[in-house]
Parts: C-alpha cells; sequence; structure tokens
C-alpha cells in the first residue's frame, strides 16, 4: 500500500518556507506542520480570519495546478444547510457560532468520546495538505486545507470488529441555517465513509484552510477533506461520528438514489445525467480538463475498490 | 435588460467564482421568463382586458429567442469550445440536453415566420404553427427541471405558470372567464340604482 507522504502532497518550495512564511504571518505564526520541524500550534480562536493569505510565489498542487485563491475558495460554496446559491454561504454564515461546539464520536468503538473543538484540535497537530477537491458539478478547485489525518481520531476511540462504516452527521441548526427551514430536504446532513476508506491516509478531518482558521461557509469549525470522492462527500460542520456496522444512507443518497451512490468516487467513466463528468473546469481556469479517475489520486487509493464494479458501485 | 447586467457584472468581475456557468444560467432563465411573458399576452388581453399587452408579443417572443440563442452559444463556445465530440456525447447521455436543444429547435421557425410578412403569407396556418410555443416552453420548463440538483420546486413553480396559462386558453374556460368579465364591465353601470331610493 502506497501513501503519500507531506513532503509529496506539499510542493517543495513551500515547505521549504514554511518558517519564512510564518514570520510573514505575524500574529498567525503559531499554525503551522510537523513536516518542516515548524511549531506544531494551531491558530487559536483569536486567529483573525480576515488577515491576508500567506502564500508562497507560486503555489501549486502536486500535478503543478496552481492554487485556487483563497476568494474563490471562501466565495463559492455548495453549503445548502445555508442555501443552494453558491454565493449565498459566505454571506449567510457570517456570524454562525462555531463555539462551543462539541463532536461526538461513538457507536461500534470501545472508548467513545465527546470532544470540544479546542481540545481536538489541540490533541491532533494540523498539517498542510493541498487537495484537488472535484464538484459533482464539474468544478473543482485546488486548496491547501490544514487537518489531520481520520486514523489518528480512530486510533483513539478504537473501532470495535463489528464497526464496518462510519457516519457522519452534520449540525442541525435551522435558526441560523435558512437552508434547513421548509420540509424539502431531509436534514441534517449525512455522510458516510467504509472504514478502511477512513483509515487511508488521505482522508483527514479539516480545520483550516490557506494556513488560517476555517471560515464558517468552509464548513468550520470540522469539515472532512477526501480528495478522491467528489466534493459532497467532504461533509461539513460535522457534531457526530458514528462507528456502524450497515452501510449508512447519506443525505443525497436519500434525496436523489438514481444520481448519488455512496462511493461517489470521482469517475469520468461514470456519467451523471446532468454534469460532465468527462470533464471539469478548474476554477479560474476558461477552458475544461479531462477528470481523472479517482481525481487524481487513482495510485493511492485504487487498490481500495479492488474487484469491485466502479459503474454499479458509484 | 439583463443582457446589460450580465456585461456590466461581467466587466466587474461580478459572476461569481464560475462566470461561464453563471452565464450559462442567467440566460437560460431569462429566455424561460421572457417565454412565460410572451405567453401571457393573449390571457392578459383576453382575461384582464389589457389589450396594450398586444403589440408586445412579438418582441417579448423574439427577445426569449435572443436570450435562448446566447443561452445556446454559452454551451457551445464558451463551455465546451466548440468541441464536437463532448457536445455530441452531452447531447446522448444528458436527457437535459438533448430536451434543452428540442425546444431550440422547435422555436426556430417560429422565430423565422414572425414577421408579419410570414404571417400574410401563412394565414391560418400561422396560428397553427405558432400554437408550437407551448410545446417550446413545455420543453423549456422539462429542461430547467431535469438540470436543477435536486431541488425541483422552482421548475415546479414555472411549470404551474405556464400550464396555468395554457388552461386560460381552453375555450370552454374562456368563455366562463369572458362571461364574468361582462359581468364585472356591466355591474358599475347599474350601481347607482341602489341610492335613488334614500
Amino acid at each position: 500500500m502506497s501513501t503519500i507522504h507531506w513532503s509529496e502532497i506539499t510542493p517543495e518550495h513551500i515547505y521549504r518556507n514554511r518558517r519564512a512564511l510564518m514570520r510573514g504571518a505575524g500574529g498567525l505564526g503559531a499554525l503551522a506542520t510537523g513536516a518542516c520541524g515548524g511549531s506544531t500550534a494551531i491558530p487559536g480562536p483569536a486567529a483573525t480570519p480576515e488577515a491576508a493569505p500567506v502564500r508562497a510565489g507560486s503555489d501549486t498542487d502536486e500535478l503543478g495546478d496552481r492554487l485556487t485563491t483563497y476568494e474563490s475558495v471562501t466565495n463559492y460554496n455548495n453549503y445548502y444547510e445555508f442555501s443552494s446559491d453558491k454565493e449565498a454561504p459566505a454571506r449567510l454564515a457570517k456570524g454562525f457560532k462555531t463555539e462551543p461546539w462539541t463532536v461526538t464520536v461513538g457507536g461500534l468503538v470501545r472508548n467513545p468520546r465527546t470532544y470540544a473543538i479546542e481540545d481536538l484540535v489541540g490533541k491532533f497537530s494540523p498539517e498542510e495538505r493541498i487537495y484537488r477537491l472535484r464538484c459533482v458539478e464539474g468544478w473543482s478547485m485546488a486548496i491547501p486545507w490544514l487537518g489531520f489525518p481520520l486514523h489518528k481520531l480512530l486510533k483513539e476511540v478504537e473501532p470495535t470488529a463489528q464497526a464496518k462504516y462510519l457516519r457522519f452527521e452534520s449540525v442541525f441548526r435551522p435558526d441560523e441555517m435558512p437552508g434547513q427551514k421548509g420540509g424539502f430536504f431531509n436534514w441534517p446532513y449525512i455522510e458516510g465513509l467504509r472504514l478502511d476508506e477512513a483509515m487511508h491516509d488521505l482522508a483527514i478531518l479539516v480545520t483550516g484552510l490557506y494556513r488560517k482558521i476555517l471560515p464558517a461557509q468552509n464548513g468550520a469549525p470540522l469539515r472532512l477533506a477526501v480528495p478522491w470522492k467528489y466534493g459532497f462527500k467532504s461533509t461539513k460542520g460535522i457534531v457526530k461520528i458514528d462507528l456502524v456496522d450497515k452501510q449508512p444512507t447519506t443525505f443525497w443518497m436519500a434525496a436523489a438514489p438514481n444520481e448519488y451512490g455512496f462511493y461517489a468516487n470521482v469517475n469520468p467513466e461514470v456519467p451523471h445525467p446532468r454534469w460532465s463528468q468527462a470533464t471539469e473546469r478548474r476554477i479560474g481556469e476558461l477552458r475544461r480538463r479531462k477528470t481523472l479517475p479517482f481525481n487524481g489520486y487513482g495510485q493511492e487509493v485504487a487498490h481500495l475498490y479492488a474487484g469491485m464494479d466502479l459503474r454499479k458501485n458509484f | 435588460m439583463p443582457l446589460a447586467l450580465l456585461l456590466w457584472d461581467g466587466a466587474h468581475n461580478d459572476l461569481t467564482a464560475n462566470p461561464i456557468q453563471e452565464i450559462t444560467q442567467r440566460t437560460g432563465k431569462t429566455a424561460l421568463v421572457l417565454l412565460a411573458l410572451t405567453l401571457a399576452v393573449t390571457p392578459v388581453n383576453r382575461v384582464l382586458g389589457v389589450r396594450q399587452v398586444v403589440p408586445l408579443r412579438r418582441p417579448l417572443g423574439l427577445y426569449a429567442f435572443f436570450y435562448l440563442c446566447l443561452h445556446l452559444l454559452t454551451f457551445t463556445v464558451l463551455d465546451y469550445w466548440l468541441d464536437l465530440e463532448l457536445i455530441a456525447q452531452a447531447i446522448a447521455e444528458k436527457p437535459y440536453v438533448l430536451v434543452g436543444v428540442a425546444a431550440f429547435t422547435v422555436l426556430v421557425p417560429l422565430a423565422i415566420t414572425s414577421t408579419k410578412n410570414w404571417m400574410r403569407r401563412l394565414g391560418r396556418r400561422w396560428r397553427v404553427l405558432h400554437r408550437l410555443v407551448y410545446v417550446a416552453a413545455a420543453l423549456g420548463v422539462t429542461h430547467y427541471y431535469l438540470v436543477v440538483k435536486a431541488d425541483v420546486r422552482e421548475p415546479l413553480l414555472y411549470g404551474a405558470i405556464i400550464a396555468g396559462l395554457l388552461v386560460l386558453r381552453f375555450p370552454p374556460l374562456r368563455r366562463v372567464v369572458a362571461r364574468i368579465r361582462v359581468r364585472r364591465l356591466t355591474r358599475p353601470a347599474r350601481l347607482p340604482q341602489p341610492s335613488r331610493g334614500s
């Protein structure tokens, strides 16, 4: 089994320059990753999300593609809890309270735990990962997340032998999230992963992006990033993670079972009734580009699906 | 107006992070709204008796067609860079594209024959031909219905409006509505009568 190393995911010049960047970030200097031997603290709530994003001159992902701008990443969001309009979450999420916030991890585990978000962030030091995000709607981004591998959390709660899947439940606050009002969708948002997918080093829990604390419209204080799957799998505003023995029915599976499957691996071979899955538009680019199997992470994750018909298990 | 707004927002970099999709959606919705307004002209004239709207029907219809052309050009040129293979694949693979293309195809002869000259040449057949506008509208709503992600409330609203406008044209209903109107129009003449006795 091959895993991507932190040094492969982050372009060399970025992690080489990390220390210089941190110095440049002034008050934000405390946030960084272990990979360069720097400090491992995370920006506390005192960190100002308004501060200009710290960026190296020509940031790219490991395929050489430039990062999507901070502005686009934080102003073009699919967050149906707020609105189905992609520009609305940035506006509507202003003032959304992410503290106090607890995340309950339970179900088929030996050590069920409830974490206050600040404890979770303090316990698992965040590292930067530049991932591509491919939305099922045919657009994509390259985003420098800050987060920690989900397997670190799982190791602590110890799934039992019966545990086969993870079920993620997102926040339900219709008073603050206008999209949750009205009975059209079945809230709260539910997502799921197979246990071996969740154990993969690429699957991370995210607490920040662009070396800043995660903005509410991007799923603060805690979201998932599973880069080889369509964006809707990378669920936002997580409040509960349960280990279960049966495949959970996710939000989109319930809303449109013929369109959204449980696996939702990025797959140019499986067409969608509405959007092209063979091609995509990288936000900020004019021309469509070809979509890569597993969003370009096939080498790392294809083995998880050996022997499976991915056309059936879409 | 919607085009001016589109160009204004374009010039100010205000078309979201995904401008091509935004242009596609805006031109499509404008075309559908204008088509619904076109269809509303006759009922507004007949039911409400607002005759001033009648001259608006042709320009409204042609504007709808104009925005539909922009919509189609955005899809084929801006979005797919005239990549015929991808476009053919989209038509074959995605029902919404097929339905949209069908709606456009139906509207082409209507746009061509919208001149006075063609009206004269076709005579009675012109009316029959232009009833196809309802087919185009139904296809347009279906296209919209197929393209939204799960939340079909808005397309259904458009569908209901267009169906309502169609229902108003059915002769029996038209007669009922006309009778109500006649009664309304004649009533004011009788109104002063009760005051006589006081």
